[in-house]
């Protein structure tokens, strides 16, 4: 171990070297580093939010498309009622109509019926008046009984 | 080393273990040679001896020159990734350069009270470097050596290439951050405060002299502890590795010499991975505890 000036030589480069690092390396290997961590804590942050905007995002559409079915389903509802309704009065309409009907037919018949009663009853005056006077072998006044007659065929 | 002296194991460590010193002999100085120096120039030493004479103003050229060579790497590969301002995620070596930062970073912050800008960067100089320095170690012991005295031409070129086997390397780191310690401790508590830590504990004002002794012996010896422990890791397994090398030439037969020798060499240097990093860590671990002991008052 015999010393020499290779110590002081050492000891001025070592002084040299770590000023070098201070000055040139460290700092900006540091503010790299740095600078990099942020970034990706900033990139990390953003996909985070990213994540919960995207959550939101289907959390809203979700409700709009419940919405949507819901008002769909009242619509229909609404549609079905009317539907119904519809039916109902076109039922109730030809019910009335059909009873219009058959009330015109009745009164037809009875119209029918009277007449037919009418002229029946005449036939029968003119039948009973015919059969009298074969009978008495005469010729009724026919004026002379009339309110026989009217009497007979009103009974009919 | 083919010049005709015969090799023997010790010689063979003896040269391995001797730095290439840059000195100046005196005038007058006869050289191992038997040559005599005819006015003082600066020479490489020859001899360990004459390494030896050139007294304290002398470089050793080897270990000097590895440390200067492998700091500016570790600033050259450090300053690129550091100037690339990347948007996106680094890649390959940024990364490792990266995670070096962090792991660096973290424990400075975690040992540190007082926020200190130099303590980051000294800590990551310290550990890079002393990893490079260290690495050097794990390269095949004769390889480099015998690298450069092919360039040179010279059979007997000492050529140390692991720094951190020089004590002088050593001690220049750890003098550094000694220097640091007393800078932060004065800035920190001024002269006084720096003077009255070492002078009034533990035991008190009654006992100023013991407490001088004790705590002075405790100043000195981070630097030492920590410049000699770096060093004694380091030489004492680069002597591991020459020693395994011996074996190859040694009186086994030679091809049982070299598979053993050469098995040996790989256990030991997948063992001496694992010192590498870990003189490395503590190195910088201890110089950050020294100086955040000395940002706080105690």
């Amino acid at each position: 171990m015999n010393f020499n000036a290779t110590l002081i030589g050492q000891l001025v480069t070592f002084a040299i070297f770590v000023w070098f690092t201070m000055k040139f390396v460290w700092p900006m290997l540091l503010k790299q580093m740095e600078e990099r961590e942020t970034r990706i804590a900033d990139g990390l942050a953003a996909a985070e939010q990213g994540q919960k905007d995207f959550a939101e995002a289907q959390e809203k559409s979700s409700a709009e498309i419940n919405k949507g079915k819901e008002q769909a389903a009242t619509i229909i509802a609404q549609g079905q009622k009317r539907h119904d309704e519809i039916v109902e009065e076109a039922k109730e309409d030809a019910r009335a109509e059909s009873n219009r009907i058959k009330e015109n037919a009745l009164g037809e018949i009875e119209q029918e019926k009277e007449k037919a009663r009418q002229e029946l009853r005449n036939q029968v005056a003119a039948l009973a008046i015919a059969g009298a006077e074969q009978i008495l072998m005469k010729e009724v006044d026919q004026s002379a009984h009339n309110e026989v007659l009217a009497k007979i065929s009103q009974q009919l | 080393m083919a010049s005709g002296t015969e090799l023997t194991s010790n010689s063979y460590l003896q040269h391995h273990l001797q730095n290439l010193v840059l000195g100046k002999l005196p005038e007058g100085y006869e050289r191992a040679d038997g040559h005599i120096v005819d006015h003082s120039s600066w020479t490489l030493a020859r001899t360990p001896q004459e390494a030896l004479d050139m007294g304290f103003w002398s470089l050793n050229v080897d270990t000097m020159g590895w440390s200067v060579f492998l700091g500016t790497v570790f600033c050259f590969l450090f300053y690129r990734v550091a100037k690339k301002i990347e948007s996106g995620a680094p890649s390959g070596f940024a990364n490792l350069v990266e995670m070096t930062v962090e792991f660096v970073n973290k424990n400075v912050n975690d040992i540190m009270t007082v926020k200190n800008p130099l303590v980051g960067p000294l800590a990551l100089t310290i550990f890079i470097w002393i990893t490079l320095m260290n690495t050097m170690d794990i390269i095949p012991v004769d390889l480099l050596p015998l690298i450069a005295q092919y360039i040179t031409g010279d059979p007997h070129l000492y050529f140390k290439v692991v720094p951190t086997t020089d004590p002088n390397i050593t001690f220049g780191l750890s003098l550094g951050v000694f220097i640091l310690i007393i800078y932060y401790s004065i800035k920190m508590k001024g002269v006084g405060g720096f003077i009255g830590e070492l002078a009034f504990q533990p035991f008190g004002k009654y006992m100023i002299p013991f407490n001088l002794i004790l705590e002075g012996i405790g100043l000195l010896a981070k630097p030492v502890s920590l410049a000699l422990r770096l060093f004694g890791n380091l030489y004492a397994g680069e002597l591991i590795f020459l020693l395994i090398a011996t074996l190859i030439g040694s009186a086994l037969p030679f091809f049982i010499g070299t598979i053993f020798g050469g098995g040996l060499q790989f256990v030991w240097a997948v063992f001496h991975i694992l010192i590498v990093l870990l003189q490395a860590f503590v190195f910088m671990m201890l110089t950050i505890v020294y100086l955040a002991m000395a940002h706080e008052h105690h």
